[in-house]
């Protein structure tokens, strides 16, 4: 009998999976997600990589990145240290591909900011109400 | 000085803010959006990691990207917008709010017919601790240490124990090992964690950092900086069990011990606070008891999902339009919350004269329970039910209430379980 929280959602059901019968007996989940990621977390775990890349812009340091989708937990260290080895030179938007195909999982790492609105001085966005008089 | 006039002041730019303003202007009202900070997004800027929005986008976003949907939002709603923005004071004049803000331009007053605080909330810090020993550099709160990795690009400790089990901190354990540090484990005084199951899976389980129950760190060594702590643990009454102290060198401590509403200007403009939830009094639309002063977000209480922050800031935005627009005239009923099984219930009112909105009451459990029947009932008559699987304190459940369904000589409404489907405590 194994014991799994899903990370699915935030209700975080626990769950009871028994391998020794066939098919698996998952019970727990208070959804039909909770059954693809018991099979999943059993079999081949995943998970998405969140983390920050270097930037050659002064005014921002960090750019926020993420993998589009997830990749083998076994290789969440070593996609960890392909993306401290990346650094932003251009203006990427949220969505951008930054590196396409990182350390051969066949999942891109993308930007979840846009570096130009982190980088714009204050003020410009909207209309200042008591600016010019 | 310049004097300014607008319908509805919108205090902070965080998801509530940002779905309040944008609201406010969708019902009609001149609106303004006042943020300190130079971006828009609040906390959400910093909370790289995913998880937000499952409920509003059906998606699994980062905090920056949940918050650049409601930054694309105000832009193209063409919201007046002022960052780098700071309420310094603010006051009550008759039916208005006078708010003192000031950016690099100097000091404008504005006159605001409503207000809406969503000015988010603050961790509680090593003050509010009792730890014994010096206070050198290396201690900080979750979130600094967040601003410092995420945003500065800084690792701020190389070897660290996380002190108190919330979300943040857990958050932090898994940030701060995958760019390097040590983290040794984290310290949780109660016997109960206080964040999400997820969250222990996901941030410790799978990198095998340890979660210490029922122990804590009672003193922190080192001058300059942290050279070491003492762990120990606790019983019941939180009192250190001697011979159970045991030393690690480590150079920070990270502190994961709580959120706490922020309400300066709330108090500043006399609003009755709840001692229960640090936040506001408020009504379903998070109208505060002083008439024309909203509060929606982790102003109101911390919550734990940022899709019902939105929320909140949705409903406050709309009833602060409507109030300008002209409705004046409140009927309050008191919900009260058996607080034997339950930690808070909020709204603490309901105003009968809004019964359009609807009512959704958010409740946090005092224990975790397992299956369990959570009602609302006015006399004796049920009015909103839901069975929910299992309770736990660190999240935060939704019920909601359909108005019309209240009968009119009712004058206040309980929420609490069903008794006879409270099933035991989970062991
Ligand atoms: C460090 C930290 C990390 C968090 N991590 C998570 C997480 O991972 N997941 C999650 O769901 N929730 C998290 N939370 C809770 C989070 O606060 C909410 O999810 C959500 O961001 C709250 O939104 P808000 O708009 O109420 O507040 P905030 O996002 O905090 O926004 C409040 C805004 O008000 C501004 N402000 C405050 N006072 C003034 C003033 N006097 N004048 C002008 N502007 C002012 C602030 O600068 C800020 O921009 C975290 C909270 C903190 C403190
Ligand atoms: S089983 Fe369904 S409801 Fe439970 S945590 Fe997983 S996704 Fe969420």
């Amino acid at each position: 009998m194994r014991k799994l929280t899903c990370i699915v959602c935030p209700s975080g059901c626990s769950i009871n999976v028994n391998q020794d019968v066939d098919p698996w007996s998952i019970v727990g989940n208070l959804c039909p997600r909770g059954i693809d990621f018991a099979r999943k977390e059993l079999t081949n775990p995943t998970r998405t990589v969140c983390s920050t890349a270097r930037t050659s812009f002064a005014t921002v340091r960090r750019l926020p990145v993420r993998t589009r989708g997830e990749v083998p937990l076994a290789s969440v260290r070593s996609v960890m240290s392909e993306i401290s080895r990346l650094i932003v030179d251009r203006e990427a938007r949220t969505g951008d591909t930054l590196i396409e195909d990182v350390v051969g999982t066949g999942v891109a790492v993308v930007a979840t900011a846009d570096l130009a609105d982190l980088m714009e001085e204050e003020d410009c966005d909207g209309r200042p109400i008591c600016s010019g008089d | 000085m310049i004097v300014r006039n607008v319908d509805v002041a919108v205090l902070g730019a965080g998801p509530a803010g940002m779905a309040a303003a944008l609201a406010a202007a969708r019902g009609g009202a001149d609106t303004v959006l006042i943020e300190r900070e130079s971006h828009l997004g609040g906390i959400l800027k910093q909370c790289v990691h995913d998880g937000f929005g499952l409920v509003r986008f059906g998606e699994k976003l980062s905090g920056p990207e949940y918050a650049g949907r409601f930054v694309r939002m105000v832009r193209e709603a063409g919201l007046a917008v002022l960052t780098s923005t700071f309420v310094a004071e603010a006051c009550r004049d008759g039916d208005e709010s006078i708010l003192m803000l000031v950016d690099r331009r100097g000091v404008t007053e504005l006159h605001a017919k409503a207000v809406v605080l969503a000015t988010g909330c603050r961790e509680r810090s090593a003050r509010q601790v009792m730890i014994q020993g010096t206070r050198p550099a290396g201690v900080m709160t979750a979130g600094a240490a967040q601003y410092y990795v995420n945003v500065l690009g800084y690792l701020p400790t190389t070897r660290c124990v996380i002190l108190g089990s919330g979300d943040i901190g857990l958050i932090m354990a898994r940030r701060l090992t995958l760019e390097g540090a040590e983290v040794l484990g984290v310290f949780e005084a109660k016997s109960i964690p206080s964040g999400l199951s997820r969250n222990i899976a996901q941030c410790l389980d799978d990198f095998g950092i340890e979660l210490h129950l029922s122990r804590t760190v009672t003193r922190i060594f080192g001058d300059d900086r942290v050279e070491a702590v003492e762990t120990a643990a606790v019983d019941e009454k939180m009192r250190p069990v001697a011979g159970t102290e045991e030393r690690l060198s480590c150079d920070g401590v990270i502190l994961s011990v709580g959120l706490i509403p922020e309400n300066e200007v709330a108090e500043a403009l006399d609003v009755p606070i709840d001692p229960a939830t640090r936040g506001p009094l408020m009504d379903q639309n998070g109208q505060t008891q002083v008439l024309g002063v909203f509060v929606c977000g982790n102003a109101s209480h911390v919550n734990d999902l940022v899709d019902y922050v939105s929320e909140s800031g949705e409903r406050a935005g709309a009833a602060a339009a409507a109030f300008v627009a002209g409705r004046r005239t409140r009927r309050l009923l008191p919900v009260i919350a058996d607080s034997t099984v339950l930690l808070y219930a909020v709204p603490q009112f309901v105003d009968m004269d809004a019964p359009e909105s609807g009512a959704v009451v958010y409740f946090r459990s005092r224990e975790e329970l397992g299956v369990t029947v959570v009602q609302v009932t006015a006399g004796g008559e049920t009015v909103a039910r839901h069975r929910y699987q299992h309770l736990r304190p660190p999240e935060m459940e939704r019920l909601e209430i359909d108005l019309s369904r209240i009968p009119f000589d009712i004058t206040f409404l309980n929420i609490g379980t069903e008794s006879v489907a409270v099933a035991e405590v989970k062991s």
